[in-house]
């Protein structure tokens, strides 16, 4: 299992996956934005996307986790 | 001289504009959001007033609120500084129906310049340079791709009503061209509102150099020099410097000359900036687009030149003339600015936070333009500046010594910055022999 977690201080801009998705080393699971630039937050492993911890629009602290692959 | 100013604006640009207010003994007042109170500009200002949670569409870009804060402080002009809503047109209008004065030039050479379909089109008319380009709004992906062989590939796609490197990116061939115009068109609709394109022919390697121009209100457009700002990442500035090491006397005549013609083909008024993209191959220079304000970077010409420009721009606001005799500007020595980001210095990804440790160089040589100070919470919710390090010496190797002194001294805790990547270009053989282009970071970050 993996974690994702947020790197810095943003808002969630777009959610791109969907829990249940087959993801791919790479593939992009959400946009946050910070500091007026958008920066896409990657799966590092293959997997199931087994749960997505955060809604456009909310905003989340280092550290925070965005997603679970399983 | 105008009797008080509201700036519309927070950070280092509101501090700057605040302090040449006092100076002249003009009342200022500061508008802040809730995430910005702690912040020194807003203690600065004569008055302060709150007009907003931190989203900037509901404080810094809410005109209403703005203009509200204005009636209630009783402000007579509002300065508008850089962003936000400084090339709003209607804004403009708004502040000019409300019978204040706007610091900045007439709604109509905003809205003319606003559109970089039309500028190019309205520059190319004043018989000042322009790339080959879109005449009009690329519409579709089959249009970009005909536009595109018309032009001839590399080709630069570009939001029309854009700005700060937003939704740019450039493309080898007609692949690229589809995933270009998508994000393009994406971000340009919901960065500026609006899905218009342009297309522009891409220069590999190029120097970005522009010239301030300052419109003295009697029908006179002056050129105070040129900025090379070719020192780049995502195509937004970083560091710049005056005079441009790439541009000779000769070339420097032809560019302050097609600036000037820019501007007095708008009827510009106070300071504007007119940006040109010079091939380093060929040494020609073209039309890039005019910001119709001041510029983040406008301390390296005051560095040089001895001229406030925050002060011409309140004189020409205020109907006066301005206070330098228009014929005798002149260039003293080299001047450089180092933009500290608030961003990891390797990927340059934002790096928001409270900052524990602020202490800033000083010194001969140094003027360093802060919005932060220590105990101050960097947020996400507006651009990562932190400070403007300017230094200036009488000739290019002596502001280059400075500013590595500078750029060591500045000790910043808290966020990360962008400072050990000012260190490293400091030290790079590339921007020491001031033969760089726009690539100078890419190669110094691969």
């Amino acid at each position: 299992m993996a974690e994702v977690r947020a790197e810095m201080v943003a808002n969630v801009w777009k959610v791109v996956a969907s829990e249940g998705d087959q993801i791919e080393d790479g593939d992009t699971l959400v946009i946050l934005e910070s500091m007026k630039m958008e920066i896409p937050v990657l799966a590092e492993e293959a997997g199931t996307l087994t749960k997505l911890h955060v809604n456009e629009g909310d905003v989340v602290q280092e550290g925070d986790l965005i997603a679970t692959i399983g | 001289m105008l009797e008080s100013v509201l700036v519309a604006n927070r950070g280092e640009i509101a501090r700057r504009i605040i302090g040449t207010s006092r100076r002249l003994g003009i009342r200022s007042v500061a508008v802040y959001s809730e995430a910005d109170a702690d912040l020194p500009f807003v203690r600065e200002a004569d008055e302060a007033v709150l007009i907003g949670p931190p989203p900037p569409a509901q404080s810094y870009l809410d005109a209403a609120a703005i203009l509200a804060a204005a009636r209630r402080s009783g402000a007579s002009a509002i300065h508008p500084g850089y962003g936000f809503l400084s090339e709003n047109a209607a804004f403009a209008h708004q502040v000019l129906a409300e019978g204040l004065a706007w610091v900045g030039p007439t709604p109509q050479a905003i809205e003319q310049m606003g559109d970089k379909i039309n500028a190019r089109n309205l520059m190319s008319r004043a018989g000042v340079p322009v790339a080959l380009g879109s005449t009009e709004p690329v519409a579709d992906a089959g249009a970009a791709l005909a536009e595109a062989e018309r032009i001839g590939y590399p080709v630069m796609v570009k939001a029309a009503a854009g700005g700060g490197g937003i939704g740019m990116s450039a493309a080898t061939g007609p692949e690229a061209l589809q995933t270009a115009f998508e994000t393009a068109r994406a971000r340009a609709e919901r960065f500026f509102g609006s899905p218009a394109i342009l297309l522009e022919r891409f220069f590999e390697r190029a120097r970005h150099v522009e010239v301030q121009i300052m419109g003295c209100g009697d029908g006179r457009v002056v050129a105070l020099g040129e900025r090379d700002c070719s020192v780049q990442r995502r195509h937004q500035k970083v560091a710049e410097e005056t005079p441009s090491p790439g541009v000779t006397p000769q070339l420097r005549e032809a560019l302050l000359a097609s600036a000037v013609r820019a501007g007095e083909a708008v009827g510009y008024l106070g300071a504007g900036t007119v940006e040109f993209l010079l091939d380093v191959l060929t040494g020609e220079f073209v039309f890039l687009e005019m910001n119709t304000r001041l510029q983040v970077e406008h301390p390296v010409t005051e560095l040089v030149t001895g001229i406030d420009l925050v002060e011409q721009q309140f004189l020409v606001a205020s109907g006066e003339p301005v206070s330098f005799g228009p014929d005798d500007v002149r260039a003293d020595g080299h001047a450089l600015e180092f933009r500290v980001y608030a961003e990891d210095p390797v990927r340059f990804l934002p790096s928001p936070g409270a900052i524990t440790q602020w202490e800033q160089p000083a010194g001969p040589g140094i003027r360093v333009d802060a919005g932060y100070q220590a105990g101050n919470k960097v947020t996400p919710f507006y651009d990562p500046l932190l400070a403007k390090l300017c230094v200036h010496g009488q000739t290019r190797d002596e502001a280059l010594g400075r500013a590595r002194e500078a750029v060591a001294a500045f000790q910043l805790a808290g966020p990360k910055t962008n400072l050990p990547f000012h260190a490293d270009l400091l030290a790079s053989e590339a921007f020491i022999s001031g033969d760089y282009d726009t690539t100078v970071v890419a190669g110094l970050r691969p």
